[in-house]
């Protein structure tokens, strides 16, 4: 068996995966690592949970089985939890700590859960929960959620932090290199602090 | 040479733009379609390409192209070579003069598919040479075999990559670019291209012939490989090579299959050699089968004796599964923990704002519950959800089946949906045949102006090419009043009030009635920068009545008896519209 740092990232549709998937495998290359990745695309993208694998030294396929993942980064509190047995004992969870409310409860009138309710669910894990809009929205946008957890996690993640932040700004759109540097280091900071 | 993070499907593209294409074509169906998507995106192009109606014409015309001397890619999903078998079988006749590389994306799991059939078994049908890849570096390698093999045998090369390639990502080693120099040019030679029955009969017989130098060379050119290293084997192919790779445990033999046909004396030598086999691979007992033609009395596990399931997608802990109780690992070495039960589900949903929800709620507000909804391909099939899709069969179904059951059925009302790209796919057959036999239904074209579902590809209908150069517009009211449809009405879905108008007007009248609900994709014009304005809910007007929560759009919540919208309200305003007490309406700008 290979023993390649596995990540799972896991979110809704739109919310920036696969950025970070690009962010984790760019700074891969730059440390000369193999690696492999599966990622969601096509229908099942339209506000769907996704889920992205990471194999930091993969050699072989790009899944992860459950039970196994090394670490999980969720951008959804919601999506942690439903991907939570993918994490093996002793695993690292760097999470949102916001929600989006999936429609499904609403057109169903299913039971709303509360944050508290799933951050208790979660506490097993001993998560790192992360303000991740807040802390974007100070580094200068908000988009630069996914980068925020990104450097938050990035303790965990067995790639040095120049690599990741300069894959960082050789990935995000030009005009937003600055804002998503800052949050990468945002992240890291509040990352250390916990 | 330098490493690249790259998708699949990417690294498959950069691979035939090495291989010095000339020309590509394809119908946009995941998980193949930025492998088009990625040709057509680059300057200063050299080749041709093309974003084709459907598969059939994609094929006919990369077939052209390759008997003109171009090499050609041509690209669909496995359900698409349904539609292009038809070229598919009589091209293995005919040949190619240069290159053919035919890219048929399965899709184990139907992650994104109404099916999970296997294109090597159309390889074996048409006895076209096929591979196989296991994982992204090797996806990209096979594509310049694949046009060495084309040329050398004279034949298109079919291509199987599946979702976990095509949307798997990996460190890639890349080759350089070869800019197309080759200028096409048809030699006529009616005796290779003309399959009137008394040539088509000697081009069998060459086909036949070509077979058993192409099984060995696909074993010369290290397609197909194997490594004695015990008693028992395994035998892999696609990504479940690679999974066996990750768990094979020392003292086990392992061959690769990589391309087909498979050459059955190698394969029997091989079988020989050991007293227990077990055969991973996807989909169809492809594999298996030819194990079992060769293996004596030697056993075999696989799908045919239930060791290994016919559906589903591989993994490496079904693969450990299987092992396990084929007897070739002792313990699984994973545990399989239970996901956290009872979680409110997310599946995919329609966008909030798209319009084929307003479109699906006025059709059911005038035809009720008890209408029939047959439906077709596309976002819209998430019309589901809505209770607006009562049958999807494949492209361009929704019209055939509502007709089958408007002169099977003559007690309920039929309402079909189809969105524009998949109208032009092998939507407007149907309606001709529809009104021409007589049958009595609405059609509802729901018209957003672009292949949406597989990521915002052009087609006839959107005024631009693959490449971005405008294309004469096309009138789908003409074509169906070509095809002899009287009524004929277009309305913009989010204006519910004339869209209610127009269906009630349908639905007075007989026959064949279409109705065209044309607004842009939502993403779409988001993209191209069009700003409505958010919608907000006056808590002190609203009843908390639920109208717009069973709308189903994600921008609205019900949260403490009242609703609410959230930040991913585009402005529609068609819950403005809907709401009894109006209690919606534009947010005041701040």
């Amino acid at each position: 068996m290979t023993k390649s740092f596995d990540i799972l990232i896991v979110g809704i549709g739109g919310q920036g995966t696969i950025l970070a998937s690009n962010i984790l495998g760019e700074a891969c290359l730059r440390e000369g690592r193999h690696v492999k990745g599966a990622e969601t695309h096509g229908m099942a993208q339209r506000g769907g949970s996704v889920e992205t694998h990471i194999r930091i030294d993969g050699l072989y396929g790009p899944l992860i089985v459950p039970g196994t993942a090394d670490l999980l980064i969720s951008f959804d509190l919601l999506e942690a939890l439903r991907y939570s047995h993918y994490l093996k004992n002793g695993g690292k969870m760097v999470i949102n700590r916001q929600m989006v409310l999936p429609t499904s409860v609403f057109t169903q009138k299913t039971p709303i859960p509360t944050e508290s309710e799933i951050t208790g669910q979660l506490a097993r894990f001993d998560p790192c929960l992360i303000d991740a809009d807040r802390i974007a929205t100070e580094a200068g946008s908000s988009l630069a959620q996914n980068v925020v957890i990104l450097g938050a996690a990035s303790w965990s993640i067995p790639l040095k932090a120049e690599s990741l932040l300069a894959a960082v700004k050789k990935l995000v759109p030009p005009k937003t290199v600055e804002a998503n540097a800052r949050a990468f280091e945002m992240g890291r900071a509040f990352g250390r602090a916990r | 040479m330098e490493r690249h993070y790259l998708l699949g499907n990417e690294a498959i593209a950069h691979a035939c733009l090495e291989s010095g294409i000339g020309f590509a074509s394809g119908y946009p169906g995941t998980p193949s379609s930025e492998v088009v998507d990625v040709l057509r995106m680059q300057k200063d192009l050299t080749f041709h390409v093309e974003w084709s109606v459907n598969e059939k014409v994609a094929l006919e015309n990369a077939l052209a192209a390759a008997w003109c001397g171009l090499r050609s890619i041509c690209t669909m999903k496995h359900v698409g070579l349904n539609v292009a078998a038809d070229p598919l079988m009589t091209s293995a006749y005919t040949g190619v003069t240069v290159g053919l590389v035919i890219m048929s994306a399965d899709d184990p799991f139907a992650h994104s598919s109404q099916n999970e059939q296997d294109t090597r078994c159309y390889a074996h049908f048409a006895r076209l040479p096929c591979l196989d890849p296991a994982g992204v570096q090797e996806a990209h390698d096979m594509v310049s075999t694949a046009f060495a093999i084309s040329e050398e045998f004279s034949l298109p090369v079919l291509f199987r990559p599946t979702t976990r390639i095509c949307h798997s990502k990996g460190d890639v080693e890349l080759g350089a670019i070869v800019p197309n120099t080759k200028v096409g040019e048809f030699h006529k030679d009616p005796r290779q291209y003309v399959v009137i029955p008394a040539h088509t009969r000697i081009l069998h017989k060459k086909l036949n012939g070509k077979q058993p130098a192409l099984k060995k060379r696909l074993v010369e050119l290290g397609l197909n490989h194997y490594t004695i290293r015990g008693k028992t084997a395994i035998i892999a192919s696609g990504i479940g090579a690679a999974y066996v790779q990750e768990l094979l445990p020392p003292g086990v033999s392992f061959m690769k299959i990589g391309a087909y046909p498979i050459d059955e004396a190698w394969l029997g030598e091989f079988a020989q050699k050991h007293e227990k086999i077990l055969i991973i691979e996807e989909l169809a007992p492809v594999v298996e089968e030819a194990v079992r033609q060769v293996a004596g009395c030697v056993p075999v596990f696989g799908k045919i004796n239930g060791y290994a399931p016919y559906e589903g997608e591989l993994s490496p802990a079904v693969v450990a599964g299987i092992m396990t109780k084929a007897g070739f690992l002792e313990k699984n070495p994973f545990t399989a923990p239970d996901p956290v039960p009872d979680l409110p589900l997310r599946p995919p949903i329609l966008c909030a704002g798209c319009h084929h929800r307003a479109a699906f709620y006025a059709m059911k507000k005038v035809f009720g519950e008890s209408a029939i909804y047959p439906s077709d391909i596309g976002c819209y099939t998430l019309g589901l959800q809505l209770g607006a899709v009562d049958t999807t069969i494949c492209m361009g179904a929704s019209i055939t089946v509502g007709s089958g059951i408007s002169h099977s059925d003559a007690s309920h009302d039929v309402i079909c949906t189809i969105g524009d790209s998949t109208f032009l796919h092998t939507g407007i057959q149907g309606l001709m045949n529809a009104v021409y036999n007589g049958a009595s239904m609405t059609v509802v074209i729901l018209d957003n102006r672009i292949t949406a579902m597989t990521g915002h590809q052009p087609n006839p209908n959107t005024g631009v090419t693959a490449t971005g150069a405008e294309s004469p517009p096309i009138s789908l009211d003409a074509i169906c009043r070509s095809c002899g449809v009287t009524f004929v009405e277009t309305v913009d879905p989010y204006d519910l009030t004339g869209m209610l108008r127009v269906l009630e007007e349908a639905k007075k009248k007989k026959g064949v009635r279409v109705v065209i609900a044309k607004q842009m994709c939502v993403i779409a014009a988001r993209r191209a920068g069009v700003k409505r304005g958010r919608y907000a809910v006056n808590p002190e007007i609203c009843t908390g009545c639920g109208t717009c929560v069973k709308f189903g759009c994600p921008a609205i919540e019900f949260v403490d008896e009242k609703a609410r919208t959230n930040e991913l309200c585009s402005g529609c305003a068609v819950c403005g519209r809907l709401c009894p007490v109006g209690a919606i309406s534009r947010e005041a700008k701040k």
